[in-house]
Protein backbone atom coordinates (compact mmCIF):
# COMPACT_ATOMS: atom_id res chain seq x y z
CA UNK A 1 0.00 0.00 0.00
CA UNK A 2 1.33 3.23 -1.15
CA UNK A 3 2.00 6.22 1.19
CA UNK A 4 -0.51 8.12 2.32
CA UNK A 5 -1.05 11.83 0.46
CA UNK A 6 -1.82 13.32 4.18
CA UNK A 7 -0.55 12.14 7.05
CA UNK A 8 -1.27 13.64 10.78
CA UNK A 9 -0.58 11.70 13.99
CA UNK A 10 -0.73 13.73 17.29
CA UNK A 11 -2.12 16.36 16.16
CA UNK A 12 -2.97 19.43 19.01
CA UNK A 13 -4.01 22.70 18.54
CA UNK A 14 -4.25 25.27 21.01
CA UNK A 15 -5.85 28.86 21.67
CA UNK A 16 -3.82 29.62 25.02
CA UNK A 17 -5.02 27.15 27.80
CA UNK A 18 -8.02 26.06 25.33
CA UNK A 19 -7.16 22.91 23.04
CA UNK A 20 -9.19 23.04 20.18
CA UNK A 21 -7.85 19.59 18.50
CA UNK A 22 -6.62 16.66 20.65
CA UNK A 23 -4.26 14.37 19.22
CA UNK A 24 -5.87 13.68 16.03
CA UNK A 25 -4.44 11.49 13.74
CA UNK A 26 -5.64 11.65 9.94
CA UNK A 27 -4.36 10.04 6.80
CA UNK A 28 -5.77 11.06 3.36
CA UNK A 29 -5.29 8.84 0.39
CA UNK A 30 -4.45 10.01 -3.25
CA UNK A 31 -7.45 11.01 -4.99
CA UNK A 32 -9.81 9.54 -1.69
CA UNK A 33 -12.26 12.39 -0.79
CA UNK A 34 -12.17 12.88 2.98
CA UNK A 35 -14.77 14.47 5.19
CA UNK A 36 -14.79 15.83 8.88
CA UNK A 37 -18.31 16.32 10.08
CA UNK A 38 -19.30 17.32 13.73
CA UNK A 39 -21.00 20.33 15.15
CA UNK A 40 -19.89 24.21 15.74
CA UNK A 41 -16.93 24.60 17.96
CA UNK A 42 -15.73 21.10 16.78
CA UNK A 43 -12.16 21.90 16.03
CA UNK A 44 -13.04 21.10 12.17
CA UNK A 45 -11.73 24.47 11.31
CA UNK A 46 -8.99 24.56 13.59
CA UNK A 47 -7.63 21.04 11.75
CA UNK A 48 -7.58 22.37 8.78
CA UNK A 49 -6.51 26.16 10.12
CA UNK A 50 -3.63 23.78 11.08
CA UNK A 51 -2.79 22.01 7.55
CA UNK A 52 -2.23 25.48 5.89
CA UNK A 53 0.30 26.37 8.53
CA UNK A 54 -2.24 29.58 9.58
CA UNK A 55 -1.96 28.20 13.07
CA UNK A 56 1.08 26.29 14.74
CA UNK A 57 0.25 23.01 16.14
CA UNK A 58 1.25 22.60 20.09
CA UNK A 59 2.34 19.09 19.33
CA UNK A 60 1.89 15.97 16.58
CA UNK A 61 3.39 16.02 13.32
CA UNK A 62 1.28 16.79 9.49
CA UNK A 63 3.45 15.23 6.57
CA UNK A 64 2.12 16.27 2.85
CA UNK A 65 3.63 13.64 0.08
CA UNK A 66 6.22 12.48 2.38
CA UNK A 67 7.44 15.98 3.35
CA UNK A 68 7.34 16.85 7.21
CA UNK A 69 5.33 20.61 7.29
CA UNK A 70 6.51 21.64 10.76
CA UNK A 71 8.36 25.34 10.30
CA UNK A 72 6.79 26.22 7.54
CA UNK A 73 5.52 29.98 7.00
CA UNK A 74 1.68 29.98 5.87
CA UNK A 75 3.11 30.95 2.35
CA UNK A 76 4.96 27.88 1.90
CA UNK A 77 2.61 25.53 2.66
CA UNK A 78 0.25 26.43 -0.84
CA UNK A 79 3.50 25.96 -2.76
CA UNK A 80 3.42 22.27 -1.40
CA UNK A 81 0.22 21.69 -3.76
CA UNK A 82 -1.99 22.13 -0.71
CA UNK A 83 -5.17 24.19 -1.35
CA UNK A 84 -7.96 25.90 1.04
CA UNK A 85 -11.26 27.35 0.53
CA UNK A 86 -11.77 28.82 3.93
CA UNK A 87 -14.82 29.22 5.88
CA UNK A 88 -16.70 32.24 4.53
CA UNK A 89 -14.97 32.38 1.58
CA UNK A 90 -12.63 35.12 1.98
CA UNK A 91 -12.51 36.62 -2.19
CA UNK A 92 -11.06 39.98 -2.22
CA UNK A 93 -14.10 42.03 -2.52
CA UNK A 94 -11.97 45.05 -4.25
CA UNK A 95 -10.73 42.94 -7.02
CA UNK A 96 -12.04 41.65 -9.76
CA UNK A 97 -12.92 38.22 -10.58
CA UNK A 98 -9.95 37.93 -13.06
CA UNK A 99 -7.96 39.49 -10.90
CA UNK A 100 -8.94 37.53 -7.89
CA UNK A 101 -8.28 33.88 -10.36
CA UNK A 102 -5.22 35.96 -11.05
CA UNK A 103 -3.92 35.35 -7.32
CA UNK A 104 -5.10 31.96 -6.90
CA UNK A 105 -1.68 30.92 -9.20
CA UNK A 106 0.56 33.07 -7.10
CA UNK A 107 2.74 30.59 -6.61
CA UNK A 108 3.49 29.37 -9.99
CA UNK A 109 5.46 30.80 -12.14
CA UNK A 110 4.82 27.92 -15.62
CA UNK A 111 3.51 29.92 -19.09
CA UNK A 112 0.12 28.14 -18.54
CA UNK A 113 -1.62 30.30 -15.98
CA UNK A 114 -3.56 32.45 -18.76
CA UNK A 115 -4.58 29.01 -20.36
CA UNK A 116 -5.63 27.67 -16.85
CA UNK A 117 -7.71 30.82 -15.99
CA UNK A 118 -9.73 30.41 -19.31
CA UNK A 119 -10.73 27.40 -18.06
CA UNK A 120 -11.52 27.81 -15.58
CA UNK A 121 -14.12 30.55 -16.96
CA UNK A 122 -15.46 27.34 -19.24
CA UNK A 123 -15.87 25.25 -15.66
CA UNK A 124 -17.19 28.10 -13.94
CA UNK A 125 -19.28 30.24 -17.08
CA UNK A 126 -20.67 32.30 -14.31
CA UNK A 127 -17.08 33.59 -13.59
CA UNK A 128 -16.35 33.95 -17.04
CA UNK A 129 -19.42 36.39 -17.55
CA UNK A 130 -17.87 38.65 -15.36
CA UNK A 131 -14.54 38.24 -15.04
CA UNK A 132 -14.37 42.15 -14.99
CA UNK A 133 -16.85 42.79 -11.98
CA UNK A 134 -15.21 42.97 -8.88
CA UNK A 135 -15.93 39.95 -6.61
CA UNK A 136 -17.63 41.55 -4.12
CA UNK A 137 -21.14 41.79 -6.22
CA UNK A 138 -21.19 38.47 -6.78
CA UNK A 139 -23.89 36.78 -4.81
CA UNK A 140 -23.19 33.96 -1.97
CA UNK A 141 -23.06 31.08 -4.56
CA UNK A 142 -21.08 32.81 -7.42
CA UNK A 143 -18.45 33.94 -4.79
CA UNK A 144 -18.41 30.29 -3.39
CA UNK A 145 -17.39 29.01 -7.24
CA UNK A 146 -14.89 31.79 -7.53
CA UNK A 147 -13.47 30.77 -4.06
CA UNK A 148 -13.06 26.99 -5.39
CA UNK A 149 -11.68 28.28 -8.92
CA UNK A 150 -9.06 30.17 -6.86
CA UNK A 151 -7.69 27.22 -5.02
CA UNK A 152 -7.65 25.01 -8.19
CA UNK A 153 -5.57 27.76 -9.66
CA UNK A 154 -2.39 26.79 -7.65
CA UNK A 155 -2.51 23.64 -8.89
CA UNK A 156 -2.93 21.60 -5.56
CA UNK A 157 -2.45 18.30 -5.05
CA UNK A 158 -5.10 18.36 -1.88
CA UNK A 159 -7.84 20.85 -2.15
CA UNK A 160 -9.38 21.78 1.71
CA UNK A 161 -12.75 22.93 1.55
CA UNK A 162 -14.39 24.54 4.54
CA UNK A 163 -17.27 24.46 5.34
CA UNK A 164 -18.99 25.02 1.54
CA UNK A 165 -22.31 24.91 1.56
CA UNK A 166 -22.35 27.24 4.74
CA UNK A 167 -24.91 30.50 4.14
CA UNK A 168 -25.68 29.03 0.73
CA UNK A 169 -29.53 28.17 -0.39
CA UNK A 170 -30.17 24.52 -1.06
CA UNK A 171 -30.41 24.63 -4.65
CA UNK A 172 -26.70 26.91 -4.43
CA UNK A 173 -25.23 23.84 -2.61
CA UNK A 174 -26.40 21.17 -4.78
CA UNK A 175 -24.53 22.99 -7.93
CA UNK A 176 -21.18 23.26 -5.05
CA UNK A 177 -21.34 19.58 -4.53
CA UNK A 178 -21.55 19.43 -8.15
CA UNK A 179 -18.50 21.06 -9.27
CA UNK A 180 -16.41 19.20 -6.44
CA UNK A 181 -17.44 15.60 -7.85
CA UNK A 182 -16.81 17.20 -11.33
CA UNK A 183 -13.03 18.47 -9.54
CA UNK A 184 -12.72 14.59 -8.07
CA UNK A 185 -12.55 13.61 -11.34
CA UNK A 186 -9.84 15.64 -11.92
CA UNK A 187 -7.77 13.28 -9.67
CA UNK A 188 -7.93 15.86 -6.56
CA UNK A 189 -7.79 14.73 -3.38
CA UNK A 190 -10.01 16.34 -1.16
CA UNK A 191 -10.27 17.16 2.31
CA UNK A 192 -13.50 18.81 3.36
CA UNK A 193 -15.17 19.99 6.94
CA UNK A 194 -18.71 20.04 6.72
CA UNK A 195 -21.40 20.78 9.63
CA UNK A 196 -23.93 19.21 7.17
CA UNK A 197 -23.60 15.37 7.13
CA UNK A 198 -26.15 14.15 5.06
CA UNK A 199 -24.04 16.74 1.90
CA UNK A 200 -20.96 15.06 3.13
CA UNK A 201 -21.87 11.77 3.26
CA UNK A 202 -22.95 11.95 -0.76
CA UNK A 203 -19.57 12.59 -1.90
CA UNK A 204 -17.15 10.96 0.68
CA UNK A 205 -15.06 7.86 1.05
CA UNK A 206 -14.44 8.09 4.40
CA UNK A 207 -15.56 10.43 6.74
CA UNK A 208 -14.73 11.31 10.46
CA UNK A 209 -17.00 13.25 13.29
CA UNK A 210 -15.26 15.10 15.19
CA UNK A 211 -16.27 16.51 18.31
CA UNK A 212 -14.48 18.21 21.04
CA UNK A 213 -11.76 18.60 18.89
CA UNK A 214 -11.28 14.42 18.87
CA UNK A 215 -12.47 11.88 15.88
CA UNK A 216 -15.38 9.99 17.54
CA UNK A 217 -16.09 7.74 14.79
CA UNK A 218 -14.70 7.26 11.63
CA UNK A 219 -15.77 5.00 8.28
CA UNK A 220 -17.62 4.89 4.76
CA UNK A 221 -20.39 6.71 4.72
CA UNK A 222 -22.44 3.93 4.47
CA UNK A 223 -20.76 2.32 7.90
CA UNK A 224 -21.63 5.48 10.25
CA UNK A 225 -25.45 5.78 8.65
CA UNK A 226 -25.48 2.72 10.09
CA UNK A 227 -24.05 2.97 13.04
CA UNK A 228 -26.42 3.67 16.50
CA UNK A 229 -23.80 5.63 18.10
CA UNK A 230 -23.30 8.38 15.18
CA UNK A 231 -25.74 11.20 16.41
CA UNK A 232 -24.03 10.55 19.94
CA UNK A 233 -20.76 11.13 18.75
CA UNK A 234 -21.61 13.95 16.22
CA UNK A 235 -22.96 16.29 19.64
CA UNK A 236 -20.35 14.63 21.46
CA UNK A 237 -22.52 12.80 24.33
CA UNK A 238 -21.04 10.08 25.91
CA UNK A 239 -23.17 6.95 25.20
CA UNK A 240 -23.77 5.32 28.49
CA UNK A 241 -23.17 7.74 30.38
CA UNK A 242 -25.67 8.71 32.98
CA UNK B 1 -8.63 86.79 -12.18
CA UNK B 2 -5.13 86.24 -11.53
CA UNK B 3 -5.33 85.79 -8.04
CA UNK B 4 -8.47 83.22 -8.19
CA UNK B 5 -6.01 80.91 -10.71
CA UNK B 6 -2.23 81.40 -8.34
CA UNK B 7 -4.58 80.00 -5.23
CA UNK B 8 -5.81 77.56 -6.84
CA UNK B 9 -2.62 76.79 -8.56
CA UNK B 10 -1.27 77.00 -4.68
CA UNK B 11 -3.63 74.51 -3.36
CA UNK B 12 -3.75 72.03 -5.76
CA UNK B 13 0.23 71.91 -5.18
CA UNK B 14 0.19 71.80 -1.15
CA UNK B 15 -3.07 69.01 -1.73
CA UNK B 16 -0.55 66.81 -3.95
CA UNK B 17 1.88 67.21 -1.45
CA UNK B 18 -0.45 65.93 1.23
CA UNK B 19 -1.37 63.42 -1.19
CA UNK B 20 1.51 61.76 -1.34
CA UNK B 21 2.31 61.84 1.97
CA UNK B 22 -0.99 60.49 2.80
CA UNK B 23 -0.27 57.64 0.58
CA UNK B 24 2.58 56.81 1.94
CA UNK B 25 1.07 56.01 5.42
CA UNK B 26 -1.97 54.81 3.98
CA UNK B 27 0.30 51.99 1.94
CA UNK B 28 1.84 51.11 5.15
CA UNK B 29 -2.01 50.89 7.01
CA UNK B 30 -2.97 48.84 4.32
CA UNK B 31 -0.89 46.08 4.32
CA UNK B 32 0.43 46.26 8.22
CA UNK B 33 -2.67 47.79 9.74
CA UNK B 34 0.13 50.33 11.41
CA UNK B 35 -0.21 54.09 11.32
CA UNK B 36 3.45 54.89 10.97
CA UNK B 37 4.04 58.46 12.31
CA UNK B 38 7.78 57.48 11.96
CA UNK B 39 6.78 58.42 8.25
CA UNK B 40 7.62 61.88 9.07
CA UNK B 41 11.02 60.81 9.71
CA UNK B 42 11.74 59.72 6.22
CA UNK B 43 10.87 63.12 4.75
CA UNK B 44 13.43 64.36 7.78
CA UNK B 45 16.13 62.20 6.47
CA UNK B 46 16.10 62.66 2.98
CA UNK B 47 16.44 66.92 4.06
CA UNK B 48 19.15 66.07 6.04
CA UNK B 49 20.77 63.96 3.39
CA UNK B 50 19.83 66.69 0.98
CA UNK B 51 22.07 69.39 3.22
CA UNK B 52 24.88 66.83 4.16
CA UNK B 53 25.01 66.53 0.05
CA UNK B 54 24.75 70.40 -0.61
CA UNK B 55 27.59 71.23 -3.42
CA UNK B 56 27.31 67.82 -5.04
CA UNK B 57 25.40 67.62 -8.45
CA UNK B 58 21.97 67.92 -7.77
CA UNK B 59 21.25 64.47 -9.29
CA UNK B 60 23.66 62.73 -6.61
CA UNK B 61 21.99 64.71 -3.64
CA UNK B 62 18.65 63.44 -5.06
CA UNK B 63 19.67 60.12 -5.20
CA UNK B 64 21.24 60.14 -1.99
CA UNK B 65 17.92 61.63 -0.28
CA UNK B 66 16.60 58.74 -1.74
CA UNK B 67 18.28 55.80 -0.34
CA UNK B 68 18.59 57.53 2.54
CA UNK B 69 14.52 57.25 2.91
CA UNK B 70 14.14 53.87 1.35
CA UNK B 71 17.10 52.58 3.11
CA UNK B 72 15.58 54.15 6.76
CA UNK B 73 11.96 53.01 5.81
CA UNK B 74 13.41 49.25 5.43
CA UNK B 75 15.26 49.36 8.18
CA UNK B 76 13.16 50.74 10.47
CA UNK B 77 10.43 47.65 9.24
CA UNK B 78 13.02 45.16 9.83
CA UNK B 79 13.69 46.55 13.22
CA UNK B 80 10.91 48.12 14.85
CA UNK B 81 7.90 46.68 13.01
CA UNK B 82 8.26 43.12 11.72
CA UNK B 83 9.24 41.67 15.28
CA UNK B 84 5.63 43.03 16.69
CA UNK B 85 3.71 42.47 13.62
CA UNK B 86 1.76 39.97 15.17
CA UNK B 87 1.03 42.84 17.89
CA UNK B 88 -2.46 44.22 18.25
CA UNK B 89 -2.91 47.52 16.54
CA UNK B 90 -2.28 49.70 19.79
CA UNK B 91 1.36 48.14 20.21
CA UNK B 92 2.18 49.01 16.75
CA UNK B 93 1.22 52.57 16.94
CA UNK B 94 2.84 52.76 20.11
CA UNK B 95 5.95 51.96 18.41
CA UNK B 96 5.63 53.57 15.71
CA UNK B 97 5.85 57.17 17.91
CA UNK B 98 8.48 55.56 19.89
CA UNK B 99 10.46 55.08 16.84
CA UNK B 100 9.24 58.52 15.81
CA UNK B 101 11.04 60.18 18.92
CA UNK B 102 13.76 58.64 18.84
CA UNK B 103 14.50 59.11 15.54
CA UNK B 104 13.83 63.00 16.17
CA UNK B 105 15.90 62.81 19.12
CA UNK B 106 19.02 61.34 18.01
CA UNK B 107 18.77 63.66 14.70
CA UNK B 108 18.92 66.32 17.60
CA UNK B 109 21.76 64.48 19.16
CA UNK B 110 23.94 64.63 16.34
CA UNK B 111 23.63 67.64 14.38
CA UNK B 112 21.54 69.62 16.66
CA UNK B 113 17.63 71.40 16.44
CA UNK B 114 17.85 74.85 14.67
CA UNK B 115 16.67 74.39 11.23
CA UNK B 116 19.05 74.76 8.87
CA UNK B 117 18.81 76.63 5.49
CA UNK B 118 20.12 75.10 2.21
CA UNK B 119 19.43 76.72 -1.29
CA UNK B 120 18.24 74.02 -3.20
CA UNK B 121 16.93 74.08 -6.87
CA UNK B 122 16.77 77.44 -7.06
CA UNK B 123 15.78 77.51 -10.48
CA UNK B 124 12.34 76.20 -9.11
CA UNK B 125 11.94 80.07 -7.03
CA UNK B 126 11.46 81.64 -10.49
CA UNK B 127 8.32 82.97 -11.70
CA UNK B 128 7.12 81.81 -15.04
CA UNK B 129 3.98 82.68 -17.25
CA UNK B 130 1.43 80.18 -17.53
CA UNK B 131 -2.08 81.47 -19.99
CA UNK B 132 -0.60 85.74 -18.89
CA UNK B 133 -0.83 84.29 -14.94
CA UNK B 134 2.56 84.29 -13.63
CA UNK B 135 3.28 81.06 -11.40
CA UNK B 136 6.39 79.97 -9.41
CA UNK B 137 8.00 76.97 -11.53
CA UNK B 138 8.01 74.78 -7.90
CA UNK B 139 3.87 74.96 -7.65
CA UNK B 140 3.93 73.43 -11.53
CA UNK B 141 6.78 71.35 -10.85
CA UNK B 142 4.99 69.70 -7.52
CA UNK B 143 1.35 69.34 -9.47
CA UNK B 144 3.46 67.46 -12.11
CA UNK B 145 5.58 65.67 -10.33
CA UNK B 146 2.68 64.76 -7.78
CA UNK B 147 0.70 63.38 -10.99
CA UNK B 148 2.99 61.61 -12.05
CA UNK B 149 3.37 59.68 -8.79
CA UNK B 150 0.25 58.92 -8.17
CA UNK B 151 -0.23 58.15 -11.70
CA UNK B 152 2.45 55.70 -11.47
CA UNK B 153 2.20 54.02 -8.36
CA UNK B 154 -1.44 53.47 -9.90
CA UNK B 155 -0.03 51.67 -12.44
CA UNK B 156 2.26 49.61 -9.88
CA UNK B 157 -0.84 48.88 -8.17
CA UNK B 158 -3.21 47.73 -11.11
CA UNK B 159 -0.81 46.23 -13.76
CA UNK B 160 2.01 44.57 -12.35
CA UNK B 161 1.89 41.60 -10.20
CA UNK B 162 3.16 42.84 -7.20
CA UNK B 163 0.83 45.72 -7.42
CA UNK B 164 -1.76 43.35 -7.46
CA UNK B 165 -0.34 41.26 -4.32
CA UNK B 166 -0.22 44.54 -2.80
CA UNK B 167 -3.88 45.39 -3.00
CA UNK B 168 -5.03 41.82 -1.91
CA UNK B 169 -2.49 42.08 0.83
CA UNK B 170 -4.50 45.21 2.00
CA UNK B 171 -7.93 43.79 1.79
CA UNK B 172 -7.32 40.29 3.83
CA UNK B 173 -3.64 39.89 4.64
CA UNK B 174 -3.96 36.52 5.81
CA UNK B 175 -6.27 35.44 2.56
CA UNK B 176 -3.60 36.32 0.37
CA UNK B 177 -0.71 35.06 2.43
CA UNK B 178 -2.96 31.25 2.13
CA UNK B 179 -2.84 32.08 -1.55
CA UNK B 180 1.06 32.18 -1.32
CA UNK B 181 1.80 36.11 -1.42
CA UNK B 182 4.98 36.62 0.34
CA UNK B 183 3.99 39.11 3.81
CA UNK B 184 8.07 39.72 3.83
CA UNK B 185 8.47 40.72 0.41
CA UNK B 186 4.90 42.56 0.00
CA UNK B 187 5.22 44.46 3.18
CA UNK B 188 8.94 45.76 2.66
CA UNK B 189 8.19 46.80 -1.02
CA UNK B 190 5.37 48.88 0.45
CA UNK B 191 8.21 50.45 3.22
CA UNK B 192 10.18 50.92 0.23
CA UNK B 193 7.64 52.92 -1.35
CA UNK B 194 6.64 54.73 1.17
CA UNK B 195 10.44 55.75 0.76
CA UNK B 196 10.23 56.76 -2.12
CA UNK B 197 6.85 58.80 -1.48
CA UNK B 198 8.71 60.14 1.33
CA UNK B 199 11.61 61.54 -0.38
CA UNK B 200 9.58 63.16 -2.93
CA UNK B 201 7.91 64.95 -0.50
CA UNK B 202 11.02 66.39 1.33
CA UNK B 203 12.77 67.40 -1.55
CA UNK B 204 9.69 69.65 -2.80
CA UNK B 205 9.12 70.99 0.68
CA UNK B 206 13.08 72.07 0.95
CA UNK B 207 13.12 73.34 -2.34
CA UNK B 208 9.96 75.34 -1.28
CA UNK B 209 10.81 76.53 2.12
CA UNK B 210 14.50 76.17 1.96
CA UNK B 211 14.78 74.98 5.62
CA UNK B 212 15.52 71.99 6.56
CA UNK B 213 14.49 70.90 10.42
CA UNK B 214 13.84 67.85 13.15
CA UNK B 215 10.05 68.06 13.13
CA UNK B 216 9.52 69.04 9.50
CA UNK B 217 8.24 65.53 8.82
CA UNK B 218 6.03 65.53 11.48
CA UNK B 219 4.12 68.27 10.66
CA UNK B 220 3.25 66.76 8.00
CA UNK B 221 2.37 63.49 8.50
CA UNK B 222 0.00 64.64 11.34
CA UNK B 223 -1.82 66.87 8.50
CA UNK B 224 -1.93 63.93 5.92
CA UNK B 225 -2.70 61.38 8.72
CA UNK B 226 -6.34 63.22 9.13
CA UNK B 227 -6.41 63.02 5.09
CA UNK B 228 -6.03 59.44 5.39
CA UNK B 229 -8.64 59.23 7.61
CA UNK B 230 -11.14 61.11 6.33
CA UNK B 231 -9.92 59.34 2.84
CA UNK B 232 -10.71 56.02 4.60
CA UNK B 233 -8.28 53.78 6.25
CA UNK B 234 -7.38 50.96 4.63
CA UNK B 235 -8.14 52.52 1.07
CA UNK B 236 -5.14 53.73 -1.13
CA UNK B 237 -7.20 55.95 -3.19
CA UNK B 238 -9.25 57.61 -0.25
CA UNK B 239 -6.00 58.00 1.44
CA UNK B 240 -4.39 60.24 -1.28
CA UNK B 241 -8.11 62.12 -2.12
CA UNK B 242 -8.36 62.92 1.89
CA UNK B 243 -4.63 64.15 1.79
CA UNK B 244 -5.60 65.83 -1.22
CA UNK B 245 -8.46 67.58 0.54
CA UNK B 246 -7.29 68.92 3.30
CA UNK B 247 -4.30 70.31 1.53
CA UNK B 248 -6.76 71.90 -0.61
CA UNK B 249 -8.47 72.99 2.09
CA UNK B 250 -6.00 74.73 3.97
CA UNK B 251 -4.42 76.80 1.45
CA UNK B 252 -8.43 77.78 0.30
CA UNK B 253 -9.30 78.96 4.16
CA UNK B 254 -5.92 80.79 3.99
CA UNK B 255 -7.19 82.69 1.20
CA UNK B 256 -10.69 82.88 1.99
CA UNK B 257 -10.55 83.65 5.47
CA UNK B 258 -10.41 87.32 6.84
CA UNK B 259 -7.04 88.23 7.86
CA UNK B 260 -8.00 88.10 11.76
CA UNK B 261 -9.11 84.79 11.47
CA UNK B 262 -6.42 82.99 9.11
CA UNK B 263 -4.46 81.61 12.15
CA UNK B 264 -7.29 79.73 13.21
CA UNK B 265 -6.76 78.06 9.87
CA UNK B 266 -5.79 74.31 10.68
CA UNK B 267 -9.17 74.51 13.47
CA UNK B 268 -11.59 75.53 10.70
CA UNK B 269 -10.06 72.15 9.11
CA UNK B 270 -10.22 69.72 11.69
CA UNK B 271 -14.14 71.20 12.54
CA UNK B 272 -15.12 70.20 8.69
CA UNK B 273 -12.97 66.97 9.35
CA UNK B 274 -15.15 66.26 12.46
CA UNK B 275 -18.02 66.79 10.54
CA UNK B 276 -16.93 64.50 8.02
CA UNK B 277 -16.24 61.77 10.54
CA UNK B 278 -19.42 62.44 12.27
CA UNK B 279 -21.49 61.60 9.46
CA UNK B 280 -19.20 59.30 7.32
CA UNK B 281 -16.76 57.48 10.41
CA UNK B 282 -15.52 55.11 7.68
CA UNK B 283 -14.41 57.89 5.66
CA UNK B 284 -15.46 59.32 2.49
CA UNK B 285 -14.03 56.23 0.71
CA UNK B 286 -13.93 53.39 2.44
CA UNK B 287 -11.49 50.03 2.36
CA UNK B 288 -14.18 47.32 1.20
CA UNK B 289 -13.57 43.93 3.11
CA UNK B 290 -11.07 45.00 5.47
CA UNK B 291 -10.04 42.29 7.52
CA UNK B 292 -7.82 41.35 9.90
CA UNK B 293 -4.15 40.68 9.29
CA UNK B 294 -2.01 37.78 10.68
Amino acid sequence: MSAPLLRISGLVVLYGAIAAVRSVDLDVARGEVVAIVGPNGAGKTSLLSAIAGIVRPAGGEIAFAGRRLGGLVLEDVVKQGIALVPEGRHIFASLTVAENLALGATVRSDGEIGADIDRSYETFPILGSRRRQPAGQLSGGEQQQLAIARALLSRPKLLMLDEPSLGLAPTIVDQVYLLLRAIREQDVTILLVEQNAERAFAIADRVHVMSGGQFRLSGTPAELQRDPEFDAAYFGIRMGAA
Amino acid sequence: MDRIVQTLVDAVSVGGLYALTALGIGLIFGVMRLINFAHGELIMIAGYTLILLFGQPIAVAMIGAFVAAIVLALVTERVAFRPLRNADPATLLISSFALSFFLQKTLILLVGSRPKGIDFLPVLGRQIDVLGVRLQSLQIVTIVVSIALLGGLTWFLRATRFGLQMRAAAEDFRMARVLGVRANRVIAIAFAISGILAATVSCLVVAQTGIVQPRMGLQLVIIAFVGTVIGGLGSLSGAAIGGFLVGVATILLQALLPPDLRVFREAFVFVAVTLILLFRPQGLFPARGLRERI
